[in-house]
């Protein structure tokens, strides 16, 4: 026993037997290492949990200032068709031709709403409004003109439509107010980018982190991987278990940054929700629900393989039996 | 099984580790391979495992030319030669049984097989009993032995070693010595490094000498 030539196999169902068992051999050794990975990262739950705390921590940042600038994009949303155009009538035009004339634009297709406000009750709220109530109790007539606010319908051109009611013989103009609009939509849209950059910049250091922990987790087993290679192991099946690692500690880090996204969203709802109630909004928190948790976690796990691929690459090359 | 031919090494310091080397080793052949420390002996061993590669000249092992072996097939080719080393090359975080069936579990054998052939290479080196220790609580001897087990677990056809009681007594060498000799009995061909002469001339075994690199006998 334990010597001779080992016999050779030969014809094709041995060969097709043997690639069955090359593929067992093969799937055996990734649970294998999967197994014995878990087991060495969990046999120092200290520096692993420090490990986890980096990478939870790095990507719980971009992660909740994602989800803040969602949740801002959804009350801006309930502001998302504010474009508005006010028609101020000519003097000339009274109150009676200007209902006339917001009775027909609110019949038109194209058109959302229009709403009269007469030249006497904008003056009134004026007064109230302002605090210039003698001012304006003084004035001989009322210097306003009626005006008409006419909200689009959804997916029409706001300024096309300003442009057809400035031609109107009973308008005298035709404003359309969008630029606060374009401000916020442009603020976004910052945020947005900065959140990106900010994401990048963090998922590249994780990558980075998690390729440094694999490096220190190679060199501290350089010479059983020499006694691997010596034994003829092959370069896929030294790097196996070093992939694992990587994918376990990616993948601690990922739901360890669910838990803290999941906490600072507990931590805020009480005051968000608030803050929401005196504004008489029925605004509630969006959190990162079961899907975004399991993302993140994936997230992680693929950044764990990304960070011990690049480890493994650039460090299991240089160690050959010497 | 083993063939040189006109092989020589040169390190890139200049050092001339073999020159010239011609040589020839039979399947079921037990072969010492001996010289002073940096005689090559080494370098020898280490070309034919393809830890390096000649600077001129080529090496055959079962007929095959190793330089048509590229980095990829290394591990293959290592699977068919078990080595044993003078400090062992043991891992030292893992026990007796996960040590020798290193070769196996590379080789992707299912777990049944692996026991069966650990136990059996461990019995062939009388350490079936310590299967479960580390290997820092057994001696040098024992040790060594499962290197031994190690090496021939997978069942190669060449066994190599370099200077395999290098750190063991008179009689414990005696010991690993007639080991290899039984393994060469079922047809494993053997070559063994070793400055030991005493040792080994008392066997009734070819021996090739080594001199700065150079052959000086034993070679046919």
């Amino acid at each position: 026993m334990a010597a001779g030539p080992a016999p050779r196999r030969e014809g094709a169902s041995a060969s097709r037997a043997r690639l069955a068992d090359r593929y067992r051999a093969w799937r055996d050794h990734h649970s294998l290492s999967a197994a014995d990975s878990l087991r060495r990262v969990l046999a120092s739950p200290g520096s692993s949990l420090l490990t986890w705390l980096v990478i939870g921590i790095a990507m719980a940042l971009p992660a909740a200032l994602g989800i803040a600038l969602d949740n801002a994009r959804n009350v801006s949303g309930s502001w998302d068709s504010p474009a508005q155009i006010s028609l101020f009538m000519q003097a000339s035009v009274d109150e009676a031709s200007a209902a006339e004339l917001q009775q027909s634009l609110s019949l038109r297709g194209d058109v959302e709403s229009a709403q009269l406000i007469p030249r006497d009750a904008a003056l009134r709220e004026f007064a109230e409004l302002s605090g210039f109530a003698d001012v304006v109790a003084n004035l001989d007539e009322n210097p306003l003109p009626n005006l008409v606010l006419v909200v689009p319908a959804a997916g029409v051109d706001p300024a096309v439509l300003r442009a057809e009611f400035a031609d109107l013989a009973q308008v005298d103009q035709a404003v359309l107010d969008m630029a606060w609009v374009q401000r916020l939509n442009n603020i976004m849209e910052l945020g947005r980018r900065l959140v990106l950059a900010l994401g990048g910049l963090l998922v590249l250091g994780v990558v980075l982190i998690l390729g440094n922990t694999i490096r220190l987790a190679i060199e501290s087993r350089r010479d059983e991987i020499v006694i691997v290679k010596l034994v003829g192991g092959s370069n896929a099946f030294v790097r196996r278990p070093f992939l694992y690692t990587g994918l376990w500690y990616g993948v601690g880090g990922g739901a360890v940054a669910a838990l803290l996204v999941l906490a600072a969203l507990y931590f805020l709802d009480g005051p968000v929700s608030n803050l929401a109630r005196l504004y008489q909004s029925g605004f509630t928190l969006q959190g990162i629900g079961l899907i975004g948790s399991l993302q993140l976690v994936l997230l992680g796990g693929f950044l764990g393989l990304a960070g011990a691929w690049l480890a493994v690459s650039r460090h299991l090359g240089a160690i050959e039996p010497r | 099984m083993i063939q040189f031919e006109r092989v020589s090494k040169r390190y890139e310091e200049g050092h001339d580790a073999l020159r010239e080397i011609s040589l020839e080793i039979a399947r079921d052949e037990l072969v010492f391979l001996t010289g002073h420390s940096g005689a090559g002996k080494s370098t020898l061993l280490r070309l034919i495992m393809l830890m390096d590669r000649p600077t001129r000249g080529k090496v055959r092992v079962d007929g095959r030319d190793l330089s048509t072996i590229g980095s990829r097939g290394i591990p293959l080719h290592r699977r068919q030669i078990g080595v044993v080393f003078q400090n062992h090359q043991l891992l030292y975080d893992r026990n007796v049984f996960d040590n020798v069936a290193l070769p196996l579990v590379i080789a992707g054998y299912d777990q049944r097989e692996i026991g069966r052939r650990v136990r059996a290479a461990l019995d062939k080196v009388g350490l079936l009993a310590r299967e479960r220790a580390l290997p820092v609580t057994l001696s040098g001897g024992e040790q060594q032995r499962v290197g031994i087990a190690r090496a021939v677990v997978g069942r190669p056809r060449i066994l190599l070693a370099d200077e395999p009681t290098g750190n063991l007594d008179p009689n414990l060498s005696a010991e690993i010595m007639s080991l290899f000799e039984a393994f060469n009995q079922v047809g494993v061909t053997v070559l063994i490094a070793s400055h030991d002469l005493a040792l080994i001339s008392r066997l009734q075994h070819r021996i090739i000498t080594l001199r700065d690199g150079q052959l000086m006998g034993g070679a046919a």
